[in-house]
């Protein structure tokens, strides 16, 4: 086992793909500018977006990091420094988030004070809902997941060289500390730059929801980064049938726990009916809105559940590559469905919003490979899992 | 050892890594009967078997979504054709409801289904035991060891050469599994006497058990507390009051409010001509007379008063209200039927209050004129 270890050099990827990330990222910048010369109110608004689905992909990938030490799971160790490179986006995620900050009159309505002053509804809230309150609780939740994140992957990476088995036992106590921090921040996260662009409207199940499609989508980021490694021979044999049965068995369980979670939340307000909370479906049932709406149930539901529904299409890598994809793709069209609606009376989907998801794929891109040629191992070759983790099978 | 054959030559491995390499092993060398056995089900076994995937996941597909389309059916056939019913005011077929029964059915369907297909299809039940599960190589392997064993009657096998194979493998411990040919094929039959004596025997314990339970045990000290309350029962006695009566009489002289005693018992006439409705036919009024004939009166004459509800046909037809009778009959005249019944109808006193009573007589009077409009209503 040992010898394989050695055998294993850490290859950087290729300045070419290096270009193509740049240029993806340098076409969606430009793109996206236009976009906001054109019309800054529909751009930002779908800032917002991409915004919010980074969180989902990095601060995902923590929340998956943390569970792989409170689990003492074995067989994800050896990805593990996948996870944590898209850990390391949280910091810059920040700063893509600042912008928001700075322009929250184009997206949430009730920081209009004329809006606030004529609203009965949005007087109530305004002890919650206002400017400076927004920025503090912004601040809050990426203090917390920036230094859980850092904390959490300086010890995994000094491992490597010190080979310290109390890293492993400190990193789990952390992760027991950062599960219930993560439920909250999410939580407050999501109802404030997803609920609150229609602030009238609430849902007590709307945290959870998020979460379902943070723990799916950076589940399917990571796998597929995983997928394309591990096809371009970058984990050499180290990865077997048995490590992406587990990713595909994972993606399908939060298939349906986000399948779960959606249905719950519309059945609770199908059936109470009430006037206040029903706009916000109806709203998303009609006007060419319906159009997303159909594509959610089938696309981020039914076509994965049985596209992944065998045995052996868990670990069938071109199959499993295609619907983390699709995933993503769902997963975007879900952050899209929560915020445009509530902005747009009638469906709008153009250049701007294809420009700004050319944009976060280069983002994700270029993140990605700069922080990939960093590494100086791609396994944690100094964690006492790592040996079972190998030799993992089912 | 006389006159039993030579089953099998079975070994033992203490490795689960070790057994997968094995049985490639074994597979490799080309013997077809032989089998793995282990404490817990191994991944990587049947490919190391090269055995076809199983087909019982299309069993529960299969009947995954037969639960799941009888569900739907049969929820169907209950809320829009057989006993259509309001719910929430939601329409009849009103599919988000169905759903969650959808998924239940779904799953209980296809867990117990793919249970009873593998048990009694693909096991072949109450034939699925074999002499082999009695043997001492059997019960290591069913407790921390994985063990191969292959059959005498496999077209290589030859003692020596199994055995040396085995060893080349690294096999803890080797068996020579001997049976007799009766042994082999002895076959239980569903009625065998064991198995019926003992179908029965459960069932009457069981039933016995629930039988003694609900009927006795939870009426035994100190089971029965929920039937032992502090509280005064009707016609029981009670050390509250010096005469130890539980029930009391009400004050001398008073009457309980709403309970007015009615003076026109059996008197439908004096009633008729001494009565008159106390309250004046507002909105409110009105209101609280729609909603309460709609609630006791509409059953039986119908939600207009004509007489054609769902009881026509199906009990002495409750007569039409838009008679002349009742519209030349006075309030009071209404009201007495109402409280004391007639005919068939029962009274009603104990359940509709004095004032909804009145304030059903003016809706009566709304719906009789709405049919019998004066003609000042028609200018």
């Amino acid at each position: 086992m040992s010898s394989e270890l050695i055998n294993l050099q850490k290859k950087d990827i290729s300045q070419k793909s290096k270009l193509l990330a740049f240029g993806i990222l340098g076409l969606g910048l430009i793109l996206s500018v236009v976009a906001y010369l054109v019309d800054s109110h529909r751009a930002l608004a779908n800032y917002n977006v991409i915004f919010t689905f980074l969180v989902s992909v990095a601060v995902g990938n923590l929340f998956w990091f943390a569970i792989e030490y409170l689990s003492g799971a074995v067989w994800s160790t050896v990805m593990r420094r996948i996870n944590e490179i898209f850990i390391s986006f949280i910091p810059v995620v920040f700063v893509i988030g600042l912008v928001i900050l700075f322009n929250t009159h184009s997206i949430f309505h009730w920081s209009h004070e004329e809006a606030v002053k004529n609203d009965k509804l949005l007087q109530l809230k305004s002890p919650y809902l206002n400017e400076q309150f927004f920025s503090i609780r912004y601040f809050v939740y990426f203090i917390l997941w920036i230094s859980f994140g850092i904390f959490m992957t300086k010890f995994s990476l000094k491992q490597d060289e010190s080979k310290d088995q109390l890293l492993t036992y400190k990193n789990s106590k952390l992760s027991a500390i950062f599960i219930p921090v993560f439920a909250i921040t999410l939580t407050f996260f999501s109802i404030d730059f997803l609920m609150s662009t229609e602030p009238h409207w609430f849902s007590t199940i709307f945290g959870v929801y998020y979460f379902s499609g943070t723990a799916l989508s950076s589940l399917a980021v990571l796998t597929l980064a995983i997928i394309i490694l591990h096809e371009k021979g970058y984990f050499g044999n180290l990865l077997r049938k048995d490590h992406f049965y587990n990713l595909g068995a994972l993606l399908f369980a939060f298939i349906n726990f986000w399948a779960y979670i959606a249905f719950s939340q519309f059945l609770l307000i199908w059936y109470a009916n009430l006037p206040e909370e029903t706009f916000w479906m109806i709203h998303r049932w009609e006007k060419g809105w319906e159009i997303f709406s159909f594509i959610l149930i089938f696309g981020h539901f039914l076509i994965p559940y049985f596209a992944l529904l065998s045995q052996q299409s868990k670990s069938n890598l071109s199959r499993l590559k295609f619907m983390s994809i699709w995933i993503i793709a769902m997963h975007y069209v879900d952050l899209y469905w929560l915020v445009m609606p509530s902005l747009y009376k009638e469906v709008v989907f153009g250049w701007i919003e294809i420009s700004f998801i050319i944009l976060g794929i280069g983002i994700l891109f270029t993140l990605f490979v700069i922080r990939f040629n960093k590494l100086k191992n791609i396994i944690p070759v100094g964690d006492p899992k790592l040996k079972r983790s190998l030799e993992f099978h089912l | 050892m006389e006159n039993k054959t030579l089953y099998a030559v079975a070994a033992t491995f203490d490795d689960v890594n070790k057994t997968i390499d094995a049985v490639h092993k074994v597979n490799e060398t080309g013997f077809k009967e032989y089998d793995v056995h282990s404490p817990y089900p191994v991944h990587g076994l049947p490919q190391a078997m090269k055995l076809k995937p199983s087909k019982l996941g299309y069993v529960t597909l299969i009947f995954g979504f037969a639960g799941a389309i009888f569900a739907f059916l049969f929820m169907y056939w209950v809320n829009v054709i057989d006993y259509p019913l309001v719910v929430g005011g939601k329409p009849f077929y009103q599919l988000p409801a169905y759903i969650p029964v959808m998924f239940e059915v779904t799953v209980l369907s296809a867990t117990v289904f793919t249970v009873i297909w593998m048990l009694f299809i693909m096991f072949k039940f109450p034939n699925n035991t074999h002499p082999l599960l009695e043997t001492e190589y059997m019960k290591k392997v069913s407790v921390d060891r994985y063990g191969i064993s292959i059959k005498a009657t496999d077209e290589l096998f030859d003692l020596n050469r199994v055995k040396d194979l085995f060893k080349q493998l690294g096999a803890e411990e080797i068996f020579e599994i001997h049976f007799k040919t009766e042994e082999l094929e002895y076959k239980p039959k569903i009625f065998d006497k064991k198995f019926v004596s003992f179908l029965v025997l459960t069932a009457v314990i069981v039933s016995g058990i629930t039988y003694f339970v609900l009927n006795h045990l939870l009426f035994m000290s100190p089971f029965n507390w929920m039937h032992e309350q502090f509280r005064v029962d009707p016609q029981t006695t009670t050390t509250v009051f010096k005469d130890n009566f539980g029930m009391r009489m009400p004050v001398e002289g008073t009457v309980s409010r709403g309970h007015l005693p009615y003076p026109f018992k059996g008197k439908p006439v004096e009633a008729e001509k001494f009565l008159v409705n106390p309250l004046v036919p507002s909105k409110k009024v009105l209101d609280l007379g729609k909603q309460k004939y709609l609630t006791f009166c509409s059953p039986c004459h119908g939600n207009f008063g004509m007489g054609d509800s769902r009881l026509r046909g199906q009990f002495p037809n409750p007569p039409t209200l838009h008679s002349d009778r009742i519209r030349n009959m006075k309030d009071g005249g209404i009201y007495h039927i109402i409280t004391e019944g007639q005919n068939v109808m029962p009274g009603y006193a104990s359940q509709i209050s004095e004032e909804e009573r009145w304030a059903i007589v003016h809706y009566i009077r709304v719906l009789l004129r709405s049919v019998n409009p004066k003609e000042s209503d028609l200018r």
